[in-house]
């Protein structure tokens, strides 16, 4: 009878540790459409036309766009991504292709400490070299900035896909007589380019909502910037500003570009994703 | 994980009977030289950075010493600089935000790995990754416009009322404060956790699982009692990452602590972390003494998060190779 009882209490355990579990992962999850749900409610009430295509209005008056933050971020990610994905890129057939084992962990484990770094410290850094010398903030401080973010982002695993084509296809290429680097370039690159190019868009992703690095180097500004070498507004740091303000009106546009943050984001991730998953081009060996 | 690739075997006989000239002539040294131009870079960028934090901070590490970090006066106009304030609240925010996010993310890794279906355990994941993706500024929004609130108005009245006789929860609720930082970080760092864990515990052979429950256990207590302490290294593993997130979480942190540099033993206080007082204030720093303590406190972060992240990828790496180990043995 006893056993009995303390089975059953074993098995009650069981059953409700479990259902506690699944509760714990379907909060987790539902969280992400909270804030979907909410950044759509609020925010695209509050989204227009004019969010796209005006200047801010001058401060107290109500109104008026982010169109100079849309195009900052702009500037600002393409500088990024021309920092970023070509030392990533260029770093990972290094690693993947040519190097030993010793050069190979210091380079893997400075990226690892790179991708660790806290994203203001980065700011710091960019802020150090490049704005304190010139006395000005700049779109180029920024987009370096976020363009050092993506370095380690892109490394790594752009180097996981390189690893992963499967060597008869490198032997056939140099059985042909191709040299190593065409061997890389005509053969190896194009069998995880599906990869590669997930690896860079989930690392413009990441740094497109980093707001942390821009605080001081790419600053904000209310007007447009011209060129690269101004100081430029840019959404996520347009979001933190309006969001802190303290006018009914900007908290509006607060939420109206996170949502439209949000949305890019999410869509650079789940295109990212899908591409690799539509056909993994590199089988896993 | 790396060892096949370091020697490309296919390399070695071919290249190996050539001569250097034949190879420069067909690109390869080119090519190895260039690329390695690149991956050195990656190293130098991040001797650069610990570098300029160092020489950055010269002025304050000077004039303070080591009392840099024990005291805990900020005051600019006076020029006097004390850290311990800002280490306090990076410490105490990550730690509620372990303290919430750990049962939870250990839980739905669980539920993820151990009961779902392959096919919702991917779905769950892929929604998992988005979450990790969200920006930290739309986390501070949603801080700024319902967190703070329903802490104000409902969740930091009750704590006190229930838990009021503990140093933690008294005083007046503000809503913004350490508590509500650690909230936020929790929902942050959530997904890490579950993603890492749920890794981990995939990679436990799975004759572990059915040894346990042959033996008569119950499915949780296979679980609880087998599964969970053979991943447990990659769990500490995850977790670790999770705190080196949270201390070096700037924007959702900076819009709901209070940015005020205090020292206190209620969870309701409003106060300060070493990253949300440098995203506050160093735009705004004048002198070169007020800049450069900021400075220093971005190296003491730096410092924190490098040890961490240092533990956590060891932890992670000694569960998966037991794994592989015993599931080939």
């Amino acid at each position: 009878m006893t056993m009995n009882g303390q089975l059953r209490w074993r098995k009650l355990v069981s059953n409700f540790m479990l259902t506690m579990t699944g509760v714990c992962a379907l909060v987790s999850v539902s969280v992400l459409f909270f804030i979907l749900g909410y950044l759509v409610y609020n925010g695209g009430a509050s989204i227009n036309w004019n969010f796209f295509t005006k200047l801010p209005a001058p401060v107290g008056e109500t109104g008026g766009g982010m169109a100079n933050a849309i195009v900052g971020s702009a500037k600002l990610l393409l500088l990024a991504t021309l920092v970023g994905v070509p030392n990533g890129f260029f770093g990972a057939i290094y690693l993947a292709e040519f190097s030993g084992s010793k050069i190979a962990f210091v380079v893997r484990y400075a990226a690892d400490l790179l991708n660790g770094t806290p994203s203001i410290i980065i700011g710091i850094f960019a802020y150090a070299i490049l704005v304190h010398p010139f006395n000005h903030f700049s779109t180029y401080a920024g987009g370096f900035a976020l363009g050092v973010m993506m370095i380690p982002i892109t490394l790594r695993s752009t180097e996981e896909f390189l690893l992963g084509v499967p060597r008869a296809l490198r032997e056939g290429a140099m059985a042909l007589g191709a040299s190593k680097w065409k061997t890389i370039a005509t053969v190896i690159v194009p069998a995880a380019y599906r990869g590669i190019l997930t690896a860079i868009l989930l690392a413009f992703a990441r740094v497109a909502g980093e707001t942390a690095p821009l605080l001081f180097t790419a600053l904000g500004n209310r007007y447009w910037s011209h060129g690269f070498n101004e100081p430029t507004a840019s959404l996520p740091v347009m979001i933190y500003t309006y969001a802190i303000s303290a006018y009914d009106d900007w908290h509006r546009q607060a939420w109206a570009a996170g949502l439209v943050l949000l949305a890019l984001v999410l869509i650079i991730n789940i295109i990212a994703r899908s591409i690799l998953a539509r056909g993994i081009s590199v089988p896993r060996s | 994980m790396a060892a096949p690739s370091t020697t490309v075997p296919s390399a070695g006989p071919v290249a190996g009977s050539r001569s250097f000239f034949s190879r420069l002539r067909d690109g390869d040294e080119i090519a190895r030289l260039v690329t390695f131009l690149f991956a050195a870079w990656v190293v130098f960028l991040t001797l650069v950075i610990v570098f300029e934090l160092w020489q950055s901070s010269v002025l304050p590490r000077h004039k303070f010493g080591f009392a840099f970090l024990r005291t805990s006066v900020w005051d600019p106009v006076f020029d006097q600089f004390g850290a311990l304030p800002f280490i306090y609240g990076t410490l105490v925010t990550s730690a509620v935000a372990l303290v919430i996010a750990v049962p939870f993310g250990i839980g739905a890794a669980i539920f993820l790995a151990e009961l779902a279906p392959a096919r919702v355990s991917d779905t769950l994941e892929f929604f998992i990754d988005l979450l990790a993706a969200v920006p930290s500024v739309i986390y501070g929004v949603l801080g700024i416009f319902i967190i703070v609130p329903a802490m104000r108005d409902f969740i930091e009245p009750w704590l006190k009322e229930t838990l009021g006789f503990l140093p933690l929860f008294k005083g007046p609720a503000y809503g913004i404060g350490f508590l509500t930082a650690g909230m936020v970080l929790a929902i942050m760092v959530v997904p890490y956790i579950i993603s890492v864990s749920r890794e981990v515990l995939l990679s436990v052979p799975r004759d572990q699982r059915e040894a346990a429950l042959a033996l008569g256990s119950t499915r949780w207590e296979s679980t609880w009692k087998v599964v969970v302490p053979f991943a447990r290294t990659g769990i500490m593993g995850s977790i670790f990452l999770a705190l080196a997130r949270a201390l070096g979480e700037t924007m959702a942190v900076t819009m709901v602590i209070g940015n005020t540099p205090l020292i206190s033993a209620s969870l309701f206080s409003p106060g300060d972390s070493i990253a949300s007082v440098v995203a506050s204030q160093f735009k705004e720093a004048t002198g070169d003494l007020y800049t450069q303590s900021l400075v220093e406190l971005g190296l003491v972060l730096f410092l924190l998060t490098f040890v961490l992240n240092g533990l956590a990828r060891l932890l992670i790496l000694l569960t998966s190779r037991r794994g592989a180990g015993t599931a080939h043995a």
